[in-house]
């Protein structure tokens, strides 16, 4: 193999303040549809950052822009301290990429399917085969190591794509819906692999239209919709910012939510009316169900919950985020 | 997570002098994996390849040659006629085996098996990728070539010693159908379209001088085939195995090399604009 020449991914990689990622008016257009509507924001290394919203918003583009395999229409992007339309090679050497939809190489076998893929990155042999076993024992895949991948199930295809994508030791993860159409257990291993990732000081950067993966995985995340950011932050302090400390659920049943709404109006200090449920936004949730009661309006079901980025999502888009 | 690795090399891209932000010097990994997943899955198909010109040349050039004895050939030259159709069936294995690599295989690689896709998030670029699969479908080509020239051989079919060249030739020919294959795959969406090459292939395969001299045609159809790039091949391998080498081969391979430029700039174009958009 060629010796490494010093190439612009070593010598610029600290950019400036540090950042990992950093985009500012980042755009994408597909002939008149903006994809991507002029977006900015920061990723710091080892940080954990979440693109939350609903299907269409623009997470994926976004992610393929940062991930250099879709040209950014205008603004500016740097990843690693390089521009992806110029660097594209560079930038994606450090990079593991999970994509949405798994593209895992079915005319290999499972253990194959890792020594291939670092084959892409360059990377010889006598790494690989020790580097394939101790990622296949990462995902729990030790025993499936000859296996077919069309006889692997699901959750266990996630696994060995998130394990392909660690091949190279990638200086940033980039998840897109890590955990769509897994099973809770399935999601739950997944979600702890992705944890110790974290701990080990690996960047993350994911999409998720799932509150509870949010709020599990993100230490700082952007709601986007439509191409926008609506709002940025922590988990927690979105949810302090953008509603109350709980919540009351109510169900009147379909015919009446919308006619008891009105008379629930300066119950609390925000009323959410779903064509299934009323949402009651309140710091104290079981003081308003009092007052519910003694309004004697007999909900079908009631229920307090903390409140959640779903919460927050409704308040900034006036939609809820799973249609 | 276990023990780790000591001193992890880190992932390097060679950036080359050429089409830095599409190519990252590593077609090799490519066809390394064309080669792993052959050999596990369609080897039999493979080896079919191999025998489909050897029973032309059993079937035609000893069968129908008994009949026809020898040809004459421009320049006065008389060839017997199984050593006469042998080059030709030669340059059209080398353009099956080119084409089926680049259009069937690649085929399902973008529709179905979303390998591109997995491949191009990797440092690689759309160059590697179109390299490395023609690569792979050179590789296959010659090794198609060379058994097929010891069967020439040993069938006495090869009348002087320049017939060794018709082997880089082949290289050449098969380089520029699968260059020029890929790029057009990379339209195809359905099956039905898929159709179209073989509408092109076989009536190509048929009437490139493969059987009979140009000669019979008439001179419009004489231009229309010289057009096609098969003819060029059938001519080139021809002039070596006959050891009938004439200055104007040179045009024949000129033809090559220009299609090989044209194919690599579409489908790097195409790839790019599929995968990297």
């Amino acid at each position: 193999m060629p010796e490494p020449s010093p190439t612009p991914a070593t010598t610029a990689f600290s950019s400036a303040r540090g950042a990992v990622i950093s985009a500012s008016n980042l755009t994408k257009k597909y002939k008149d549809f903006a994809a991507v509507d002029g977006i900015s924001f920061e990723i710091a290394p080892g940080e954990s950052f979440g693109f939350l919203g609903p299907n269409g918003a623009g997470k994926s583009t976004t992610m393929r822009m940062i991930g250099a395999v879709s040209t950014r229409t205008s603004g500016d992007l740097s990843v690693i301290g390089l521009d992806p339309n110029q660097y594209g090679p560079e930038i994606r050497s450090q990079l593991g990429v999970v994509p949405q939809e798994d593209n895992l190489d079915s005319e290999l076998k499972v253990r194959d399917n890792l020594i291939v893929y670092g084959r892409y990155f360059g990377l010889p042999h006598s790494y690989l085969g020790p580097k394939a076993d101790e990622l296949l024992d990462f995902a729990q895949l030790t025993e499936k190591a000859k296996s077919r991948i069309d006889d692997l199930s699901g959750g266990m295809k996630r696994r060995l794509t998130i394990a392909r994508a660690l091949i190279n030791n990638p200086r940033i993860m980039m998840l897109d819906e890590p955990t769509t159409g897994l099973d809770p257990q399935a999601r739950h291993i997944l979600w702890d692999r992705l944890f110790r990732l974290k701990e080990q000081g690996t960047t993350l950067v994911l999409t998720t239209h799932y509150m509870d993966e949010a709020e599990q995985l993100c230490d700082r995340l952007v709601v986007i919709d439509k191409g926008a950011i609506m709002a940025q932050g922590s988990p927690s302090a979105l949810i302090r910012q953008y509603s109350t400390r709980e919540v009351l659920e109510l169900r009147f049943g379909s015919n009446r939510n919308a006619e008891v709404a009105t008379q629930l109006e300066g119950l609390a200090e925000r009323i959410e009316v779903l064509p299934d449920r009323i949402l009651v936004y309140s710091d104290n949730g079981d003081a308003a169900m009092q007052r519910v009661i003694e309004l004697d309006l007999n909900p079908l079901t009631s229920l307090v919950r903390r409140s959640s980025l779903e919460d927050v999502f409704l308040r900034l888009t006036g939609r809820s985020l799973i249609e | 997570m276990t023990a780790m690795i000591d001193a992890p090399p880190t992932p390097h891209v060679n950036r080359p002098f050429l089409l830095p932000s599409l190519y990252a010097g590593n077609a090799r990994s490519v066809m390394e994996r064309g080669i792993l997943s052959t050999a596990k899955t369609n080897w039999l198909i493979v080896v079919s390849g191999f025998f489909e010109p050897v029973f032309y040349l059993l079937a035609m050039g000893i069968g129908l040659g008994s009949y026809i004895g020898a040809i004459q050939v421009p320049g006065g030259h008389t060839v017997p006629y199984a050593a006469y159709i042998a080059p030709a069936l030669l340059a059209v294995a080398a353009m099956n085996g080119a084409v089926f690599d680049s259009t069937w295989n690649v085929f399902f690689k973008m529709n179905f098996g979303k390998i591109y896709d997995g491949m191009l998030a990797t440092p690689l670029g759309p160059f590697d990728v179109a390299l490395g699969e023609i690569m792979l479908a050179l590789a296959r080509g010659f090794v198609y070539a060379c058994g097929f020239m010891i069967v020439m051989q040993i069938l006495g079919l090869n009348l002087s010693w320049t017939a060794i060249l018709a082997l880089p030739s082949v290289l050449l020919i098969a380089f520029a159908f699968a260059s020029f294959g890929m790029g057009i795959t990379s339209y195809m969406k359905t099956f039905q379209q898929m159709d179209w090459i073989n509408f092109i292939m076989l009536p190509m395969f048929l009437l490139s001088a493969t059987f009979y001299p140009l000669s019979v045609y008439p001179e419009w159809m004489q231009y229309a085939i010289q057009a096609m790039p098969l003819w060029h091949g059938v001519e080139l391998v021809r002039g070596f195995t006959t050891g009938l080498v004439t200055s104007a081969m040179l045009w024949h391979v000129l033809y090559f090399v220009v299609m090989i430029l044209v194919g690599m700039t579409l489908t790097t174009r195409r790839l790019k604009s599929l995968f990297l958009d």
